[in-house]
């Protein structure tokens, strides 16, 4: 059974059609990777796949379970995290604190022992406090974690970003152009932290990535969307060579 | 011992006061004004939950005041006193020193479940929309008790003085002040502990980043409602306590210039900073009470110095006029407030060695 299987997914908004019959099926530990033009509706598809917007048609299985009509946050506390294109972090709570409210799904404990710090209160928090701190060593973040994700620069945001979707520990994580706005070292730190994290934690990634160079090194497949339809799929180097990509991208060599 | 010395230092200057009030080395005013202060530090600090920390404009914090006024003070002279409407006391006034936390819990609790009235439709609108309706909330439970006339309708409901004599008569001491005391310490308290958990930064999540919080597994509906229902039920137990306080409560007193009182007190002092709100709930008072001789003052000299007409007075009223004013000059001049988000602690980190931190910190 797929991790993720996605199915005829199609969203409309108003008459335009983001995405028409999607279909995508991720098999537990595999990288892939999903390309497209700017517009394309890729975001779309992850916002869809997220919880964010309910479908107009199609089916979203995840583990087995159909999402529809689930929230984000149960769609989240299953064991799937994401990131942003642009980072979404909450920019004047500590890193650390970035961390712990993501363990919101994982509380194990209610409003009351929060106001009458029972034992149980006390025995979490300081379990949480734990996960976050060794993730933040394991992630090389340490020396940021009272610091504020406002102050930190664009390449350290972006880790913390990833940071704080790991701390879910997810089964699949979607990672929407984990290499927009970094620099080519960057970018380098970038695909060796995938790395990692696939041997790591033996994830399931699935992402939006227009650098080549991140494609190429990272992806074992990919998809390659224009205007909601999905135009092409394969390997890297396939798609690389594929006229019907190369059209979406560059245009019309008649022109 | 250190980490207790802020909690031992409270409880002797409360200790203190009301040995004070009791022996009658401060006079009936000031005890007065201070309980007046207990009263605004819950208003201030508990608007602060949704206002600061969630980042979402309430301004109809006094219809919830309101609810738990009216509950608790009919509530308790129903339970303890004769009244002309509601005939005998169903329980002896004895029992009244018990009962009255729980009277005014029972406030809270619905004062709470009117914090519903926003905190559903929160789930939807933010922003300018939700400000709406908090506003439209405010009018709906005003004009509602307007209407109840078995509780006095627009005329007002009264009687608590008695239940509070009836208190008296047993035991001679200072109780309304000792009320308002474990009131305002037990309101700060729970929202210390809810904002510094991990469970309350859920809701400054909301804040920075409703869609993020969302993703990042926050359930953000039942966040907005705890948030709101918290806020509004402390919102009540300060009503409870205004009302037994003043023995008195009529529908207008809970209306939009309260609402207005409560903005100004959060945005003087910070928005989301909970020291911030007890600094300014206290300067605050001082300065309205400040009024009360300032303008009479201001009045003479305006008359002997002919800056106004022989016929104009400047009178009580323009407290009106200069509390929306000091929000404006706080907007205008320091908009993050007087402690912007940070706590007395983030000043002055000494501070940190009197009292046990929560785990978060």
């Amino acid at each position: 059974m797929p991790l993720l299987e996605i199915k005829g997914l199609t969203q409309r908004f108003g008459g335009l059609q983001a995405v028409s019959h999607f279909h995508v099926s991720i098999e537990e530990g595999s990288l892939i990777g999903l390309i497209g033009p700017n517009g394309a509706g890729k975001t779309t598809i992850f916002n869809l796949t997220s919880g964010f917007y309910k479908p107009t048609e199609g089916e979203i299985r995840f583990n087995g379970v159909d999402t529809r009509g689930l929230k984000p946050h149960q769609i989240t506390a299953m064991g799937m995290a994401r990131t942003f294109q642009n980072i979404r972090l909450w920019p004047d709570m500590s890193v650390l604190d970035n961390i712990r409210v993501a363990q919101h799904y994982r509380l194990g404990y209610s409003i009351w022992d929060c106001l009458l710090e029972t034992k149980r209160f006390w025995r979490r928090e300081k379990k949480i406090d734990q996960l976050a701190h060794d993730l933040l060593e394991a992630m090389g973040l340490k020396d940021h974690a009272l610091e504020c994700p406002k102050n930190l620069p664009y390449g350290l945001q972006r880790r913390v970003e990833i940071a704080r979707a790991m701390s879910i520990q997810p089964k699949l994580l979607l990672l929407d152009e984990p290499a927009a706005g970094l620099n080519s070292s960057e970018v380098d730190g970038l695909i060796k932290l995938v790395k990692w994290l696939r041997e790591e934690f033996k994830i399931t990634i699935w992402m939006i990535e227009h650098q080549m160079k991140v494609v190429m090194s990272l992806c074992s497949s990919m998809k390659v969307i224009d205007f909601g339809r999905t135009i092409a799929e394969g390997t890297p180097e396939e798609i690389q060579s594929n006229p019907k990509v190369i059209k979406a991208y560059l245009g019309d060599e008649n022109i | 011992m250190q980490k207790h010395s802020f909690k031992l230092l409270l409880i002797l200057f409360s200790i203190g006061l009301v040995a004070a009030a009791h022996f009658q080395s401060i006079d009936q005013y000031v005890i007065t004004v201070i309980m007046l202060m207990g009263i605004n530090i819950i208003l201030s600090s508990s608007l602060n939950v949704v206002n600061g920390y969630m980042g979402e404009f309430s301004c109809g914090h006094a219809g919830f005041m309101c609810v738990g006024a009216y509950v608790s003070s009919v509530l308790s002279v129903v339970l303890f006193t004769r009244d002309r409407v509601f005939g005998a006391p169903l329980l002896s006034a004895d029992y009244s020193i018990f009962l009255f936390p729980a009277v005014i819990i029972i406030g809270g609790l619905v004062a709470a479940l009117a914090g519903l009235l926003v905190a559903l439709p929160s789930f939807k609108t933010r922003g300018d929309y939700l400000a709406i309706i908090t506003l439209a909330a405010n009018y709906i439970i005003i004009s509602g008790i307007e209407n109840l006339d078995v509780i006095g309708g627009p005329r007002g409901f009264q009687g608590m003085k008695r239940v509070i004599n009836s208190m008296e008569d047993i035991l001679e001491i200072p109780w309304m002040l000792i009320w308002v005391i474990l009131g305002t310490i037990f309101s700060v308290w729970v929202i210390r502990r809810f904002v510094s958990s991990t469970y309350g930064k859920g809701v400054i999540a909301i804040a920075q980043d409703e869609v993020a919080a969302e993703i990042m597994s926050v359930n953000t509906n039942k966040m907005k409602m705890a948030a709101f229902m918290l806020s509004s039920g402390l919102a009540g137990v300060a009503g409870g306590l205004f009302a037994h306080v003043y023995g008195y409560v009529n529908p207008q007193s809970f209306n939009i210039l309260k609402s207005t009182e409560c903005l100004v007190m959060v945005y003087l002092g910070g928005m989301g900073s909970l020291s911030g709100s007890v600094l300014s709930a206290v300067l605050f008072t001082l300065l309205i009470e400040a009024l009360r001789f300032v303008i009479p003052e201001l009045n003479a000299l305006a008359h002997h110095l002919r800056l106004i007409p022989e016929s104009y007075e400047i009178g009580q009223v323009w407290k009106w006029v200069i509390i929306p004013l000091i929000l404006i000059l706080t907007m205008q001049f320091r908009s993050e407030g007087l402690m912007g988000q940070k706590e007395l602690s983030d000043f002055f980190p000494f501070l940190k060695r009197f009292y046990r931190s929560r785990p978060t910190e």
